[in-house]
């Protein structure tokens, strides 16, 4: 469970980032986090694995307070994967970027070789196994940096922009992924931009602008809002679009998936053939 | 037939110290003027096939170039990267790896400079591509402190002040909020439009862009799988085997079509899709 009480924070330039966020993420819980650039975004979720503490407030996970513990404590519970893999990455072979942290945590050398293939499975990986991560492309380093996070099977995972330079097929396999952890119970939280997927994969939705929470909310009534997401420089999902310029026909407003929309299509259409 | 801007035959390009090529046997035709996706899985070749067309490769990157490649009337081969760089300006994936000045005016300002355009020439059009890029009142920040989006638009403007006949734009909005990429993409179709430049555009997001398209080029495993008009590759069953992100709106399309609701051409945006079904119920 991951807490944040009243939560401000100021870069030491001066920039306050934050001001005055409240907020619970329950187990289990599938987050979407979004708004424009700069409105806070990594700042908040810098703060859940300790490696940002408040200027002011609090942020608990499982309720200890981030001051207490030290980032290296946070990280076995809290796996963090960033935005730009560069920031990350630095090994020479891809297996070894991935055998990187759970060595660190101390696991046994044939868990570590069982994890990492596991991880290199899972992100279609495993023929660059010997790779060095800097001969690949950006987004098969994004799933690199995916890999070596999952590998130690944090309890709260969470991925900065995970779908930047993602192929559709590798964003549904992000999304098949999220849905898995989350059935066993993990908190997973994302922050994104990206209006599609998130309309593919319906989380919950907490919507920043200035450092200010400005909506939270299930992702079919947040995405579907455009005044809202106007004021977080987000403009609604392509289905939600034609449904709000439908709306004169009697359409609901609230659609934002493809095969849904489809359906409510064809009935009117068959309705007024008739 | 006026020559095209670009054209490669049977271009293979292997890196050094790879078995596979990256690019094996592309043959395309980008004509002056067009407005180009090049899209495809990641690892597909794309980034590499846009080495090609400003020299990097092979020039820069060496290895097995194999094949032809003329772009802008130059054999590419035989002509260095700074020559080729008056005429196809490209932008790279990750912004950081292409500024470097202390200020955004100086790293905007830098490509003219090396080239020797005229001080007040250069004063022009650096404050013509802050302006179009909307950063002007960051001109004297450092890039370095910039955010993602920004430091995106920073990379935009240096080249767009080179005032190319070819902006290659390999997915510059990665790191833009949805409006902040709406409008960057907005930007680049003017400068298709107004200005006549010839915008090859690598992307995964068909949504906010194929409505732009010409032109789309599909590549999957370093070749060329399709290549043509957006509005019949996209709508193919072809395409979305391919597994790329064909745009809601046409997906939506299929869908209809599938069930016997047949719209008369293929919706690439939500505008169109919306426009279409209005003009039907309104009957």
């Amino acid at each position: 469970m991951i807490e944040v009480k009243d939560l401000y924070f100021t870069y030491p330039n001066g920039v306050e980032a934050l001001k005055g966020i409240s907020l619970n993420i329950s187990d289990g819980e599938f987050v979407a986090i979004m708004g424009q650039n700069g409105a806070g975004k990594t700042t908040l979720v810098k703060h859940f694995n300790g490696l940002l503490k408040p200027s002011k407030g609090k942020v608990l996970i499982d309720g200890a307070d981030t001051k207490d513990v030290s980032v290296a404590t946070l990280a076995r519970k809290v796996g963090f994967v960033f935005q730009n893999p560069d920031h990350q990455l630095f090994c020479e072979t891809v297996e070894e970027e991935i055998a990187f942290a759970l060595r660190n945590f101390g696991f046994k050398e044939n868990v570590i070789k069982r994890r990492v293939t596991w991880a290199l499975n899972l992100l279609g990986l495993k023929n660059y196994r010997k790779t060095s991560p800097f001969m690949l492309s950006g987004g098969e380093r994004k799933r690199v940096a995916l890999a070596s996070i999952l590998a130690w099977n944090p309890k709260i995972l969470i991925l900065d922009e995970p779908t930047i330079g993602q192929d559709y097929n590798q964003k549904e396999k992000l999304r098949q992924f999220i849905l898995q952890m989350k059935a066993q119970k993990k908190t997973i939280v994302i922050v994104t931009h990206d209006v599609e997927f998130v309309a593919e994969c319906n989380p919950r939705v907490i919507l920043m602008s200035e450092g200010k929470i400005v909506a939270d909310g299930e992702a079919r009534k947040i995405l579907t809002s455009p005044g809202i997401l106007e004021k977080a420089s987000i403009i609604p999902p392509e289905i939600s679009r034609i449904f709000l310029e439908l709306s004169d026909f009697g359409f609901p407003t609230n659609v934002i998936d493809v095969y849904e929309a489809g359906g409510i299509i064809l009935d009117f259409w068959e309705a007024k053939n008739r | 037939m006026e020559m095209a801007i670009i054209e490669t035959e049977e271009l293979t390009y292997t890196y050094p110290g790879v078995e596979k090529p990256s690019i094996e046997k592309v043959s395309i035709r980008i004509e002056r003027g067009e407005f180009t996706l090049l899209t495809g899985p990641s690892g597909c070749g794309k980034t590499t096939l846009c080495r090609c067309f400003n020299g990097l490769i092979p020039h820069f990157y060496e290895g097995t170039l194999e094949g032809k490649i003329q772009v802008a009337g130059m054999n590419v081969t035989e002509h260095p990267i700074h020559e080729l760089a008056k005429h196809v300006g490209l932008v790279f994936q990750n912004p950081e790896n292409q500024l470097f000045a202390l200020s955004v005016e100086k790293d905007v300002a830098f490509g003219l400079e090396n080239l020797g355009v005229p001080r007040e020439e250069i004063r022009k059009r650096v404050d013509w591509a802050l302006k179009v890029t909307d950063i002007y009142d960051l001109r004297e920040r450092p890039p370095y402190e910039l955010s993602g989006g920004q430091q995106q638009r920073v990379a935009i403007a240096s080249v767009l002040a080179m005032q190319p006949e070819v902006m290659v734009l390999d997915e510059p909005t990665s790191f833009l909020d949805p409006l902040g990429a709406k409008k960057i993409f907005e930007d680049i179709h003017k400068l298709n439009k107004e200005l006549g430049i010839t915008i090859i555009l690598v992307e995964h997001r068909l949504d906010l862009t194929a409505k732009y398209a010409d032109h789309i080029i599909i590549m999957d495993h370093g070749r060329i799988v399709l290549d043509g008009d957006p509005r019949k590759i996209l709508a193919s069953e072809e395409a979305r085997l391919i597994g790329i992100g064909i745009p809601k709106a046409t997906r939506l399309y299929q869908f209809l079509n599938s069930k016997g609701a047949r719209l008369n051409s293929v919706p690439l945006s939500s505008e169109e899709m919306a426009q279409k079904l209005t003009e039907i119920f309104k009957e």
